[in-house]
């Protein structure tokens, strides 16, 4: 294995499972935000790692410069940030709702509340 | 002159109008906007079917720029079919969210509701419309984002969990499909579906491709809600709103099947899905299990919309078991029934909604006498219960008959009696409400109920018609089905 030469993916899988991993196993409504944010950068590295060219510049045209840096990808990942910090935005507002609907950001103790409902 | 520009018009009306609601503040306003855009997409989206029946498909690059580099819309019958179902469902339902709306949803938020109704119907028709990998993941968050926000507009407070739950998940799944197509991206350097599609076959067996197939599979499941990875959707259908189960129970979910058939057929190519993964093996399974347990679970339900909702995975799951068998008579089968189901279960989540309007539950035993009392709203969710069953001369029936016959023509008589049990099953959860609504009187004591409103027995009415008549005239729908999946499937219809 290559570790050092694919040390940009290695980071990747490590945020993509940790972010999931917190998703997963956090009761707290706002920890589940933050495991999602993980798990979201780990991919916005992921795409900004396969932009990089080895011996490549920033992609500004520049005479005694042939090697480039792919510019799309990073493009691309500035969409998915954008994509990012409005799921972010609408799950804290919905945490807020739900919060003064229910009391607590715990999940256990909304759905003991929502059983109670039902 | 405005025609060559229908396919980019089809995306950027209805984008343009959903800001200009929120700023006509007064719900009435927005409420008429969205009602005249909606009309206009649906008869775009009914020029654009014509258009491609007649010259085949139709390539739009956006703002001159050429394919593969530019953002190419491709117009083709598979997802010109698409378009119109979301175009239709939006044009029936925006005429009954008037009243139900303004029943179940405080009055200052009007504007924003059908400024989110816009930006989901966007996100739809973007999702089929556009030939581009990640245009597509744009769009499919419009509409996502969009419709946590619609469900979380429920009365009910267990609408914002539900919503939350979605948020969470969803938010999941389209991360899968953007680390799929940056994957397919680092071994092709493209995201034009057509061209991903040329360069992706000489690669050979490469396992990135592998990869970013099974990442791709997973996300769009998520999506479409395959079973086991269902858990957010009976919720989120409970506690919306009843215009946005209607309008997300027809659209939403089979939006997210197109995206799988997309990928599989189109990018991967029918070799590689039938190669490289025995995804057979896998689907088909999974397909069984949803119909199976799913139908078994809404029989034992009393909310009846949370009935229904495990009704639609039962039928997703007949979706998937056509698209899963991979033939041309069985993907015909899962394109036919993406358009049947959603006109049945539009129509019966919108006539629970005129229940919910006078009765004020939608509750099993708050619909004791409904067959008196309402006997318009029943009729017609009874009619949609027997296309639901499949019982001939309704559109369900034609789902079941092509999916049976895909069965057969592979020998798989499991699958067949599959299909049939499945109906059995939806019998005994139609029964039930039949039985409480015509056989049991209303409880003394319970207050008048009137029946439904014009304005909302009219839609309700349209897509149940619509469901009986394609049980009967099936030229359209089989016919572009057909002709659909054998393209898909790599021939010339």
């Amino acid at each position: 294995m290559d570790v050092p030469g694919l040390f940009n993916y290695w980071i990747v899988i490590v945020l993509m499972m940790t972010g999931f991993y917190v998703v997963i196993s956090r009761g707290n409504l706002i920890k589940k935000i933050v495991g999602l944010n993980i798990f979201q950068t780990s991919v916005f590295i992921l795409y900004i790692s396969m932009g990089k060219i080895i011996g490549g510049t920033a992609p500004i045209v520049a005479p005694g410069v042939t090697v480039y840096s792919n510019p799309l990808p990073h493009v691309l990942i500035l969409t998915a940030i954008v994509v990012g910090v409005a799921t972010t935005a609408l799950g804290l507002a919905l945490i807020v709702r739900i919060k003064e609907a229910f009391g607590t950001v715990e999940e256990s103790e909304i759905l003991q509340q929502r059983d109670d409902d039902a | 002159m405005i025609a060559a520009h229908l396919p980019a018009l089809q995306i950027v009306v209805p984008l343009l109008a959903a800001p200009l609601c929120l700023l006509l503040r007064r719900g009435a306003l927005a409420w008429g906007l969205a009602l005249v855009v909606s009309w206009a997409t649906l008869a775009m989206s009914a020029m654009l079917l014509s258009q491609v029946l007649q010259d085949g498909v139709i390539s739009y690059a956006l703002g001159d720029w050429a394919a593969p580099w530019g953002i190419e819309y491709r117009v083709d019958s598979v997802n010109a079919f698409v378009l119109l179902i979301v175009a239709a469902v939006g044009a029936v339902i925006l005429p009954y969210a008037r009243r139900s709306v303004a029943h179940e949803i405080p009055a200052e938020q009007h504007s924003a509701f059908y400024t989110a109704f816009l930006l989901c119907l966007t996100g739809l028709l973007g999702v089929a419309i556009t030939g581009d990998a990640f245009n597509l993941f744009v769009f499919l968050e419009i509409s996502s984002l969009s419709s946590y926000v619609l469900i979380a507009l429920g009365r009910d407070r267990r609408a914002l969990t539900a919503a939350f739950q979605y948020l969470v998940m969803g938010t999941i799944g389209a991360t899968f499909i953007v680390i799929g197509i940056g994957l397919l991206y680092m071994v092709t350097g493209t995201l034009n579906m057509a061209d991903l599609a040329l360069r992706l076959p000489p690669l050979g067996p490469n396992r990135t491709v592998l990869v970013a197939f099974a990442f791709l599979t997973v996300g769009a499941s998520l999506k479409l809600a395959l079973f086991p990875l269902h858990i957010w959707l009976p919720n989120a259908y409970t506690y919306a709103p009843s215009a946005v189960t209607g309008f997300l129970a027809a659209t939403a979910t089979k939006v997210a099947v197109y995206i799988l058939l997309r990928f599989f057929f189109t990018v991967f190519g029918f070799s590689f899905y039938i190669g490289a993964l025995t995804l057979q093996n896998l689907l088909i399974p999974l397909a069984v299990l949803a119909v199976l347990v799913c139908s078994t679970v809404a029989i034992f339900q009393d909310n009846i919309k949370r009935m229904l909702a495990y009704s639609s995975l039962a039928q997703i799951g007949y979706m998937i078991l056509g698209i899963g068998m991979a033939t041309p008579t069985g993907l015909t089968a899962g394109i036919v029934h993406l358009f049947n189901h959603a006109m049945m279960k539009g129509g019966l989540f919108l006539a629970l909604g005129c229940v919910a309007l006078r009765v004020g539950s939608v509750r099993l035993e708050s619909m004791q006498g409904l067959g008196r009392t309402m006997p318009w709203t029943m009729f017609a969710f009874v009619l949609g219960g027997l296309s639901l069953i499949g019982v001939p001369l309704t559109a369900g029936f034609i789902s079941k008959w092509y999916l049976v016959q895909a069965a057969l023509e592979q020998d798989s008589w499991m699958l067949a009696i599959l299909v049939l049990v499945g109906s059995l099953l939806s019998i005994i959860y139609v029964w039930r409400v039949v039985e409480v609504a015509y056989l049991r009187p209303a409880p003394p004591g319970a207050a008048a109920v009137r029946e439904a409103p014009l304005s909302m027995l009219i839609p309700t009415w349209v897509l149940i018609g619509a469901s009986i008549y394609f049980g009967i005239d099936t030229s359209l729908t089989v016919g572009v089905a057909r002709q659909a999946a054998i393209m898909l499937m790599g021939g010339t219809p």
